[in-house]
């Protein structure tokens, strides 16, 4: 991870403001930072959506293309994640250098949504045993201002709410084989039910406490942290702890209440934004980067 | 592709452009906070990120590049895996990506005035989000931008624009299905006011007879880019100088 260089009186500083309930940037220890979001942007993916998390950049592209299933699963179809550090956002990721901080995030979303409850999966089956949709999630990292995993998760589930699988129709073609047809209309697509997708929760312990959504800086204090994935309903699909430090089985529990409560405001106020921005007119431009 | 003329009769191109017309270009400079300079450009669908960090010291794995009356450029050119209409994972390092690294590399020590910051390292990093043609030249087209943003001496602004011929008329500003199609592809960088030419890449024939006309229609090219680019550039500085003179 590209770490913020600190003196350790800026440490200090920042471990007493946590202690008081009042970060460097006047936040209280459960508070995100102003999030943009912006879904639909990038005309030759499925879906895609890109994130600003405080100072954090995200673009996420979703691509469908029609593969075989796998032998234990013949009538589901999967998702597959893959994420990417650009050296746009630090040098150190030029060649290789992301490699680490890529793999971490890709195997905390590939964990969170392999479980059943989170995606209805039979419904990317087109044939069983035969054909059915894989789905890429594509994460790009731009710019590094922390807290990447909750932004990537944010992310990836207004990307997959956006995403629209063509609507393909069966027949029969010769020699028993059957034909796939895809649309001609290019808006003639379904959507992927997203009501049960999770977001990742960062809690990292600084001192006594634990803050959410942590800055470069905060994250170069911070001992431990736990990453969580909560659903809308509050429940939990995957918990791991990261970091050189412990946690005691007390403070443990503590963070874990408190990122379902903190998941469950996250799920509401992405829902009604995704609603909204679902709703608005064609003539609103899409800005992205512009 | 059969039945799929580039130019047609009536002297339309596949997108409805003529041939001497370029694709809508927007662009914005200062895209991101922590790299020294970003900007952001849109050439049609093309869709390029460029980010500099720099003059800055170098790195502890370049330390055999520096040299003491100039500074050295990096750079790295990486395509998004959903940059193309069919999902392709590129890894870092493939040819194709160092060979365009090289390319751009080139065109700005050409540009830049190295002997400046001696012992010093600027990186340029370009990301394309959205690839539809003319990839080369929306990227020189937004680091030029970049590196105006992050305030590095140049001589001149880059422009760069890619031409090819077809039925005997040079077109410019190529997308990707008149790129993937048979005929030549000249790509070219220039700066504008001195009027030289840094950079140029031919793929495929061209008659010796027919050249003079593409170069023509392409340094063309890049004088139009100029003058978008310019005008850019000004109005960000006008944002800029606003926010100063009223906080």
């Amino acid at each position: 991870m590209a770490k913020a260089i600190l003196g350790d009186s800026e440490k200090w500083f920042i471990v007493h403001g946590v202690q008081d309930d009042f970060r460097t940037d006047g936040r209280s220890c459960e508070s995100y930072r102003h999030i943009e979001l912006e879904t639909g942007i990038l005309s030759n993916t499925h879906g895609s959506a890109r994130i600003r998390l405080g100072s954090s950049e995200l673009l996420v592209g979703v691509k469908v293309e029609l593969g075989t299933p796998k032998p234990q699963r013949i009538n589901e179809g999967w998702l597959e994640f893959h994420v990417d550090c650009s050296p746009n956002a630090h040098p150190v990721f030029q060649g290789r250098g992301g490699k680490e901080l890529s793999d971490n995030i890709c195997s905390m979303l590939t964990r969170v949504y392999r479980n059943n409850t989170v995606m209805d999966l039979e419904a990317l089956g087109v044939i069983p045993q035969k054909h059915c949709w894989v789905v890429h999630v594509d994460v790009l990292i731009l710019e590094c201002g922390g807290n990447l995993i909750d932004a990537a998760s944010i992310a990836v589930k207004a990307s997959l709410y956006n995403t629209g699988i063509p609507n393909i129709s069966l027949t029969d073609g010769d020699e028993g084989e059957v034909e796939i047809n895809l649309p001609d209309d290019p808006e003639d697509v379904k959507h992927l039910k997203t009501i049960n997708c999770p977001v990742l929760v960062t809690l990292s312990k600084i001192g006594n406490r634990h803050i959410v959504d942590a800055t470069d800086e905060e994250e170069c204090c911070c001992s431990a942290s736990l990453v969580m994935g909560v659903t809308r309903r509050g429940h939990t699909v995957g918990v791991r702890k990261m970091g050189g430090g412990s946690l005691d089985p007390e403070s443990l529990t503590e963070m874990i209440d408190s990122g379902k409560k903190i998941g469950r405001q996250l799920h509401i106020s992405l829902d009604k934004l995704l609603k909204i921005e679902a709703g608005m007119s064609e003539d609103i431009k899409q800005t992205g980067y512009l | 592709m059969a039945g799929l003329e580039l130019l047609s009769d009536q002297g339309y191109r596949i997108d409805g452009r003529k041939p001497d017309e370029l694709r809508r270009i927007r662009c914005k400079l200062g895209v991101f906070t922590q790299a020294d300079g970003s900007a952001y450009i849109e050439q049609g669908n093309t869709k390029v990120l460029a980010a500099i960090y720099g003059p800055r010291e170098a790195d502890q794995n370049m330390r055999n590049q520096i040299c003491h009356d100039k500074c050295f450029l990096n750079c790295e050119y990486t395509q998004a895996t959903f940059s193309t209409a069919e999902r392709k994972h590129r890894s870092r390092g493939d040819r194709k990506g160092q060979d365009m690294s090289t390319h751009i590399k080139q065109t700005f020590e050409a540009t830049i005035q190295t002997s400046l910051y001696p012992r010093s390292q600027i990186d340029i990093y370009l990301q394309v989000l959205q690839a539809d043609g003319s990839n080369y030249c929306a990227c020189i087209n937004a680091a030029s931008l970049a590196l105006i943003d992050a305030g590095i001496a140049m001589k001149d602004y880059v422009c760069a624009c890619s031409a090819s011929l077809t039925k005997g008329k040079p077109v410019i500003d190529i997308n990707h299905v008149e790129e993937s199609s048979d005929c030549a592809e000249l790509s070219v960088a220039i700066l504008p006011k001195l009027d030289q030419i840094v950079y140029s890449e031919l793929n495929g024939r061209l008659h010796a007879n027919e050249l003079p006309d593409v170069i023509d229609a392409v340094v063309r090219g890049c004088k139009d880019l100029f003058v978008v680019m310019d005008r850019t550039v000004r109005e960000h500085l006008e944002e800029t100088a606003t926010t100063f003179t009223h906080s």
